[in-house]
């Protein structure tokens, strides 16, 4: 049953692949797609990317509505970015390369995430109020601190990183792609790699414990994964906070299964056919540039509160 | 054998255990007894690996749970916490199904299934099956998961107040399972606070009081009228009817 809904989820990602790849091309395709091709790819990575991470840190924290973005890792890495620049100044900044800068941004969100949110994790065991009022608040920090970095900053200097602030997909960073790929495609593989240890550890940390998994370790590694993508989706696209919500709420709803090997497939799926189908309508169809991050919050953000408001969230 | 060797636990400042030592037999249902707040739950979470003792040490047949390697505790013994909150919908079987995870990882092969189908039908689960877990009462929720422990045919079987939403007929059921459990070998643990229960079903008791052992020892032995309301710090009279130890403490 979920392997027939996969399978024509994948025919629909096709589909829209293929309208957004030639849908109003006029004249030579080979020179529209030399365009849209990058473009199709980085909207895929980034969607496989907060899919996934949205999934796995559902799957450890044991519910249904926090996401990685709820909790503020796309702000922390926007922070991280801004705190670089800072100590760094434009020059210094610029100076280092855009590769070296991200490698080096990525390992220190991976190893504040799991410094504050392995604490934290510890600290609230599963108690969700907690967990979302921290998330609140931290989100609700780092913004805050950007903010005050970013006004003390040279304008000219801001300006460098002004597509890290703000999602948008007409403008992603398109040299990060290929890198991009190689980090999302190896985190995604280690998902994949832990897929049925994963629909263990959902179970809880008593039950996980008794079923010998090494709790604690594992959602450390869990936490890391999801840093590293989150951190890798920021990059490329600025903080979309509801995407991986709606992304995850369609795919239980869609693929009826508890199982990792199946759900991981399905939420990747879901995640690219709403970005690419959603992205081709509103630039082809439309004409409605930069609006597609707008119109996803909206929409997450109703889902979130309808959610919250049915109290059935788990 | 479970040896408790001078385990000592503390949150914060307040000591709750302290110099627990207890021997606890093979091939028997053993029962763990005491007032609230004794100490009983912690005991069971520390010999679970939930959490680590500041001192001492807990051996299961020679290892010692909290250096032995956790895959292979989870084959010898087993655990059934008061509060299980599951994320996943998962459907009973599933469920139950989890409890070969240590033997299988996940690879369902065919001997697992018979596993599952017999713990499905000793805990009378069988005809939910297929049922969500959120569509399911309190009580048969508890049975779910104790089919899940059964399921994981662990030498060692430790359950936290298992009793707890069970009618009383499914309470009796419960603790006839556990007898023929160690009929065959097995070894269950259970937290209980209804001590007409223990008197019946468990042949060994360990009862605790203010964090540390208070009796340690065969049922016949313990279950005295003076030791009990002496662990109580009220009084409870033991009484025989029709060759059965009855508690009366109301």
């Amino acid at each position: 049953m979920p392997g027939r809904r996969l399978l024509i989820l994948f025919a629909l990602l096709a589909l829209s692949c293929v309208f957004y790849l030639t849908y109003g091309a006029r004249g030579d395709i080979g020179f529209a797609l030399q365009f849209r091709g990058p473009k199709l790819a980085a909207l895929m990575i980034t969607g496989a990317a907060i899919a996934v991470s949205t999934k796995l840190f559902q799957t450890v924290t044991g519910n249904r509505i926090l996401t990685p973005a709820i909790m503020g890792f796309d702000s922390l890495y926007v922070l991280i970015e801004i705190a670089l620049l800072f100590s760094l100044g434009g020059f210094g900044y610029a100076a280092l390369g855009e590769s070296t800068r991200f490698s080096f941004s990525l390992v220190l969100m991976i190893a504040a995430c799991i410094a504050l949110f392995g604490t934290l994790m510890r600290q609230t065991q599963r108690d969700l109020h907690r967990m979302i009022l921290v998330g609140i608040i931290f989100g609700i920090l780092f913004r805050s601190i950007s903010g005050l970095l970013v006004r003390m900053i040279d304008p000219n200097e801001y300006a460098v990183l002004q597509s890290n602030l703000f999602a948008n997909f007409n403008q992603m960073d398109l040299d990060l792609i290929g890198l991009s790929s190689l980090l999302i495609g190896v985190a995604i593989f280690a998902a994949w790699r832990m897929r049925n240890t994963l629909d263990t550890l959902e179970l809880g940390r008593e039950i996980s414990i008794n079923l010998g998994l090494d709790h604690d370790r594992l959602v450390l590694v869990v936490l890391g994964i999801v840093a590293l993508l989150a951190a890798v989706s920021t990059a490329l696209v600025g903080p979309i906070i509801f995407f991986g919500l709606i992304v995850t709420s369609l795919a239980h709803q869609i693929v009826p299964s508890f199982r990792h090997r199946d759900l991981l497939p399905g939420t990747i799926l879901i995640a690219c056919i709403v970005l690419v189908a959603g992205q081709s309508i509103l630039e082809r169809v439309f004409h409605l540039d930069t609006t597609l991050s707008v119109v996803i919050d909206l929409v997450g953000g109703l889902t979130f509160l309808v959610l919250i408001l049915r109290g059935n969230i788990r | 054998m479970i040896e408790i060797q001078n385990i000592r636990y503390a949150i914060g400042d307040s000591l709750i255990l302290d110099q627990v030592d207890a021997v606890i037999p093979k091939g028997e249902v053993t029962a763990i007894i005491g007032p609230n707040g004794a100490g009983k739950s912690t005991l069971l979470s520390l010999a679970s690996r939930l959490i680590k003792p500041d001192a001492g040490a807990i051996r299961v047949d020679g290892h010692d749970v909290h250096h032995a390697s956790t895959a292979e505790m989870a084959k010898l013994l087993s655990v059934l916490r008061q509060e299980n909150h599951i994320a996943s919908r998962l459907r009973v079987r599933d469920l139950v199904s989890f409890g070969r995870f240590p033997h299988n990882r996940g690879q369902t092969r065919p001997e697992d299934s018979e596993k599952i189908d017999e713990a499905l039908d000793m805990m009378e689960m069988r005809p939910f099956e297929n049922r969500y877990l959120d569509e399911l009462s309190g009580g048969q929720r508890q049975r779910a998961l104790v089919a899940m422990i059964l399921s994981q045919d662990t030498d060692y079987i430790l359950l936290d107040e298992p009793l707890n939403n069970l009618d009383l007929v499914h309470a009796r059921n419960l603790m006839v399972i556990l007898e023929k459990l160690k009929n065959v070998g097995k070894t269950p643990i259970l937290v209980i606070h209804d001590i007409n229960y223990a008197a019946k079903y468990a042949t060994h008791i360990l009862a605790l009081k203010n964090g540390t052992t208070f009796a340690n020892g065969p049922t016949l032995e313990i279950f005295q009228s003076e030791t009990l309301s002496n662990l109580f710090d009220s009084h409870i009279s033991i009484q025989t009817l029709d060759g059965q130890l009855i508690a009366l403490h109301h």
